[in-house]
């Protein structure tokens, strides 16, 4: 059994792997089949100040390697969340990442306020919301960096910058945010992709454009994190069409700290779990007694 | 736990009508916690996302449970080529099931096309007291009369070309049937959105329960991705609901069409 402890920014991990936003909820539902107790993390639906009912119509779809989806941010408002969700959550012996999300600054800096009341240890900021509209602040590094100087100000929490892929350069986007002060940046959010309905010439989703994840992103992904992970000196976390510890290990080989896993938790409810294990293998196969000499290890040509 | 998850033995499987397969599926844990109108989320080598399929009928004795589904694109089509004897990888009984009313209420069960499958596990129920309209687009695609007729519950089949039965559509016996003297204590439907508005209609207007079983396209298939989600009117308020988690089966009154 190899060490597959991992801290970020003084917050302890008992391993890298954390259930990544929107595809989990506030934990309830898949806890019928994951001890959340067992997992690095969780990280919670992307919430935003007020609820928010999300988009109208069709909101997922099966595509080569992966689905599209545009759900358009339906939560229940911060409020809730912090009376009835994050509670449960903290009791749960797992790391709490609160997802957080607002079409302007004034919205992200109301939800702050009011999870700085709380005992949430870290704050997951997404500005790279690919399914509402308008452009997210998170595409520009003059964006990243005002939003991120402006919460940093705010909290003394743990603050790590969810990146959009949909972007230049992602690592000029994560510089941004460093020198802002963010503690940590976790990449990739879904990338923006369409399907059109032939017959009627519609686009399949109501906001005609959604998000792709899955299977297909990961060379992506990998392919971003290792770009971020070797300007940046935060740690970072990958994110991206992981579904097995292999593709999580070459995350963390890229440079990633931890590794969020989203969408491949629908086939396979057991999978977060399953990618733990399948690290843990790995690395006693491999004679690596402590994950975090894989971090970064990476050996570009 | 109130559902499971895992790889369940394909015991049969039959080609029942042009382009639709019926499923007996080994799986006593799910069958005991399974009650008409939840469905099976089934994954599929190859797919990224599983495919939800109603139950249809659930025989809790043997610990299997039926499935019948139509081709549609790839994921049904790799469905029908599991050969018999491998496993299906399942996760079950997913949604709320339909209200059940006491045995011996008087109840009518309305099938459109591939929303025929739920109705016979209602049908098991109900029995003799169950009047099944199912409507198909024509003669070749006809499903699971048998199975009602075995039950003792009365059967009327509606094709849109009259190749078979009334020429028309399920409304139309409908209507006739809650016009007469016989009093329904509820109607339970299923199929394309357009046949359950008119339901809906038509049952308000007699003042009957219509329970309604919605489809959306799914992801996690248990309320946590809120991909599924469907219009509903509740405590006078729009939301959208989730019809893996609040559904598939709705008050037909809640739903805004
Ligand atoms: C609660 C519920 C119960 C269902 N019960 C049955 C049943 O008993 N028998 C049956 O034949 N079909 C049933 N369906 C529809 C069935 O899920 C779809 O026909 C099937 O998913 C199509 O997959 P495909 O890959 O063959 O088709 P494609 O059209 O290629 O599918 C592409 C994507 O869209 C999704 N999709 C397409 N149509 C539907 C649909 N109508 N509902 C949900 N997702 C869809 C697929 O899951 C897939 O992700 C049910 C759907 C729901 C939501
Ligand atoms: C249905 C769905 C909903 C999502 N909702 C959010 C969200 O609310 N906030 C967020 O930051 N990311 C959200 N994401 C993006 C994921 O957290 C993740 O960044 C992305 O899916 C790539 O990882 P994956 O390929 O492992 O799924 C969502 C993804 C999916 C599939
Ligand atoms: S499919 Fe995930 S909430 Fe219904």
């Amino acid at each position: 059994m190899a060490e597959l402890k991992v801290n970020i920014n003084g917050n302890e991990f008992k391993n890298p792997v954390i259930v990544s936003s929107g595809v989990f909820g506030y934990g309830r539902e898949y806890e019928e089949f994951v001890d959340l107790s067992k997992l690095g993390g969780v990280a919670t639906k992307g919430t935003t100040l007020y609820r928010r009912d999300g988009n109208p119509g069709k909101r997922i779809v099966e595509v080569p390697s992966g689905l599209l989806f545009s759900v358009g941010l339906q939560n229940p408002g911060i409020d809730y969340y912090i009376e009835n969700e994050l509670p449960n959550l903290l009791s749960k012996g797992t790391n709490v990442l609160s997802n957080i999300a607002g079409s302007d600054i004034d919205e992200y800096v109301a939800i702050v306020e009011k999870l700085e009341e709380t005992d949430a240890p870290i704050i997951e900021l997404n500005i790279s919301c690919p399914n509402t509209s308008g452009a997210p602040l998170g595409t520009s590094c003059a964006g990243t960096e005002k939003i991120t100087s402006i919460i940093r100000k705010m909290t003394k929490k743990t603050l790590i910058v969810k990146l959009s892929p949909n972007v230049g350069d992602i690592a000029e986007i994560a510089l941004a945010a460093e020198a802002a002060g963010a503690d940590a940046v976790s990449l990739i959010n879904s990338i923006h992709a369409m399907k059109i309905e032939l017959g009627s010439r519609r686009p399949f989703f109501h906001n005609n454009v959604g998000a792709y994840s899955g299977e297909a992103i990961f060379p992506i992904a990998l392919r971003m994190v290792w770009e971020t992970a070797s300007k940046v000196k935060i740690p970072v976390l990958g994110i991206g069409g992981v579904t097995n510890g292999e593709e999580a290990l070459q995350m963390m080989v890229a440079g990633a700290t931890c590794v969020e896993m989203g969408c491949a938790i629908f086939r396979d409810p057991y999978a977060p779990l399953k990618i733990i294990e399948q690290m843990n293998e790995w690395l006693d196969n491999n004679g690596v007694k402590d994950i975090n000499e894989i971090i970064g290890s990476v050996k570009p040509w | 736990m109130r559902y499971v998850q895992g790889k369940y033995p394909l015991l049969a499987k039959n080609n029942i009508a042009r382009g639709i397969y019926e499923m007996n599926i080994l799986a006593p844990d799910l069958a005991a916690l399974a009650v008409p109108g939840q469905f099976v989320h089934i994954a599929l080598a190859g797919h990224s996302l599983r495919r939800p399929i109603s139950i249809c009928r659930i025989d809790e004795a043997h610990g299997v449970i039926k499935i019948v589904f139509a081709l549609k694109g790839q994921g049904t089509r790799d469905l029908a080529d599991v050969p018999v004897n491998s496993t299906l990888d399942i996760m079950g009984p997913m949604g709320n099931g339909f209200t059940l009313l006491e045995p011996g209420r008087k109840v009518i069960l309305i099938g459109g096309g591939i929303g025929v499958p739920p109705m016979v596990g209602l049908s098991d129920y109900y029995r003799e007291y169950a009047t099944a309209i199912s409507g198909f687009r024509d003669a070749s695609i006809k499903i699971l009369q048998d199975e009602f007729e075995k039950n003792g519950s009365r059967t009327i089949l509606c094709t849109d070309d009259g190749s078979a039965g009334i020429h028309g559509f399920v409304t139309q016996p409908l209507e006739e049937l809650l016009s007469s003297d016989g009093h329904y204590d509820c109607v339970y439907a299923c199929g394309p959105m357009p046949m359950l508005k008119v339901i809906s209609g038509i049952c308000g207007k007699y003042d009957t329960l219509c329970q309604v079983s919605l489809e959306q396209h799914m992801g996690c298939g248990i309320g946590a991705c809120l991909v599924c989600a469907v219009n509903i009117r509740r405590d006078g308020e729009e939301h959208f609901l989730h019809v893996c988690k609040d559904g598939p089966v709705f008050d037909s009154r809640e739903v805004v069409w």
